[in-house]
Parts: structure tokens; C-alpha cells; sequence
């Protein structure tokens, strides 16, 4: 049986440096061809501060901790047999390099289908940047296969 | 391009083909993406984890697709973007990213795109599914 006990747990907050190094070694494993994403000056006249992090880079950041997998272990989840299930992310302000983005994440749900066969854990996520704006909501649903 | 001012219902974005999937753009978004669960790098945890090989990140895909956005409009102009991950990306894999805009609507004094987003692989098998809220530039913007 699913252990519902520990939806509304909240993971420890990582506060993550967005460094530029990182956002250029993200956008060559994923092929980037848009120099906004490489190229500082590129950047600038696009009106972004500095480089912007992609839609999608938040989810790293919410990986950057000692130990980013823990929050799914400690829910006894297996990492040979999890899956990404859904991805969700709303935006409110871009995030660059050079600020520092605080990540406060929540177990806001746990359910099992197909007689507890599959179950699923949703993670809410709050990004907050070094001025204490929020810069995006994030969710998250892992999949875990029983049998 | 299609331009978003004049984007309608049913009018589609520009695609966005990637090249096949390899062990090496595994290894670098490991790395870049701060995912280093071994399902993804390490073929000997995989065959432990009953998997056949290593296989893709979801969210290799999800990059991809918000790169499909983000050539077409500034991230600036993106409300909310979402997928449902519906089949496991493999070794080989060439994923192509698409989508249309299947609404359009005003909120809070801004005019915005619904857009239905695909990332198939080159059988056309569905992998990512999902979609994205993008706002429209006013004119003189």
C-alpha cells in the first residue's frame, strides 16, 4: 500500500548559484543553436540581464543538492524503477546567470493505480530568486512501476 | 516564420528536428542537467533495473521542445509549459518537435496562444505530449 503519510512533507530548501558555465554546458548537450542562450552580448540585446536559463533548467536546479535523489528514497522509491511522469512549469520572471535561485519543494500528493501497480508522487515546487521574487511554480509527477 | 500576431487556431509552429539520440548527448546532459540517476549513463544499472540499455532523460525532450518555443517567440512571451512523458525516448531515437495553436484567449488585458506541443520520434510515436500558454506582443512592441 502507497504510504500517504507524507504528502505536505517539505524538502530542505537548496538555494542554487545560476551559473553561466552551467547554462553553457546545458545548452551543447542539448544542441542549442539560439545565441541567446551562449552569447552574453547576444543576451543583453535581447534584454536579458545576462544569459537566460531555458524553460525548462529549473528542474536542474531543483537536482543541484548533495543528494538530489534522497527526496525519492526516502519515500521508499526505487531509482531503477521510476519515471518522470509529468512536467509542469509556470513562469513569472526569467531567471539569469548570476542570480541565486531558492527552491522550496512539497509532496503535495500521493496515489496508486491499476490496484497499486503504479504509483504516483507529485512534487510543488516554488522557485525564488536573491530579491525574494518569486520567478516560477514547478510540478512534478514521478512514476513508480511495482511488479 | 510564421508570425505569432497573426497565429490562429489550427496554424502550426515551426518544427524542430533533433539529431538521434546517443550515448554521449546522454553523458553531456547528465551532466548539464544535474539528472545523474545511472538509468540514463550506466548500461550495467539499467540491465539490473531489467531495462534492455540506458535510455533518454525525459526532460532531453522537454528541452528540446522548449527550444522549439523559444526559436519561435522570446522565453519572455511564455506563460506556462507542460508535458505528459507517454513512451520512453531510446538509443537512436530521433526526436522531432511540433506544435499548433488550439486556442486563443484574453486574460488579465493580454491576448494569449494555446499551444498543443508533440516530441515523436522518427516512427511518429508519440513521447512527449504536452502543452504551452504563450503570451502575444502587442503591436508597436
Amino acid at each position: 500500500m502507497l504510504d500517504t503519510s507524507k504528502i505536505g512533507t517539505k524538502s530542505p530548501p537548496v538555494s542554487v548559484p545560476v551559473e553561466i558555465g552551467q547554462l553553457k554546458f546545458f545548452a551543447k548537450a542539448t544542441g542549442e543553436t539560439n545565441l541567446v542562450y551562449t552569447d552574453e552580448t547576444a543576451a543583453r540585446e535581447a534584454g536579458y540581464r545576462s544569459l537566460p536559463a531555458p524553460p525548462t533548467f529549473a528542474f536542474s536546479l531543483s537536482n543541484a543538492r548533495p543528494d538530489p535523489f534522497k527526496r525519492y528514497t526516502d519515500l521508499g522509491l526505487d531509482l531503477g524503477k521510476i519515471l518522470h511522469g509529468q512536467q509542469q512549469f509556470d513562469y513569472v520572471q526569467p531567471i539569469c546567470a548570476g542570480d541565486v535561485i531558492t527552491i522550496e519543494e512539497t509532496l503535495s500528493d500521493a496515489y496508486e493505480k491499476k490496484g497499486g501497480a503504479l504509483q504516483f508522487y507529485i512534487f510543488d515546487a516554488v522557485a525564488t530568486n536573491q530579491h525574494g521574487d518569486i520567478v516560477l511554480r514547478m510540478k512534478n509527477t514521478v512514476v513508480q512501476k511495482h511488479g | 516564420m510564421a508570425s505569432i500576431e497573426t497565429m490562429k487556431v489550427g496554424d502550426a509552429l515551426p518544427d524542430l528536428a533533433k539529431p538521434p539520440v546517443n550515448r554521449t548527448t546522454l553523458a553531456l546532459f547528465c551532466g548539464a542537467s544535474n539528472d545523474h540517476n545511472p538509468i540514463h549513463v550506466d548500461i550495467d544499472f539499467a540491465r539490473k533495473a531489467g531495462m534492455d540499455d540506458v535510455f533518454a532523460h525525459g526532460m532531453l525532450s522537454m528541452a528540446y521542445l522548449g527550444q522549439m518555443l523559444t526559436n519561435w517567440v522570446p522565453q519572455s512571451a511564455i506563460r506556462s509549459f507542460g508535458v505528459r512523458f507517454g513512451a520512453i525516448t531510446h538509443l537512436g531515437d530521433e526526436i522531432t518537435c511540433s506544435g499548433k495553436v488550439v486556442e486563443t484567449f484574453e486574460d488579465g488585458g493580454e491576448s494569449h496562444l494555446r499551444l498543443e506541443l508533440a516530441a515523436k520520434d522518427q516512427k511518429g510515436e508519440i513521447k512527449l505530449a504536452g502543452q504551452a500558454v504563450v503570451a502575444v506582443p502587442r503591436k508597436g512592441e
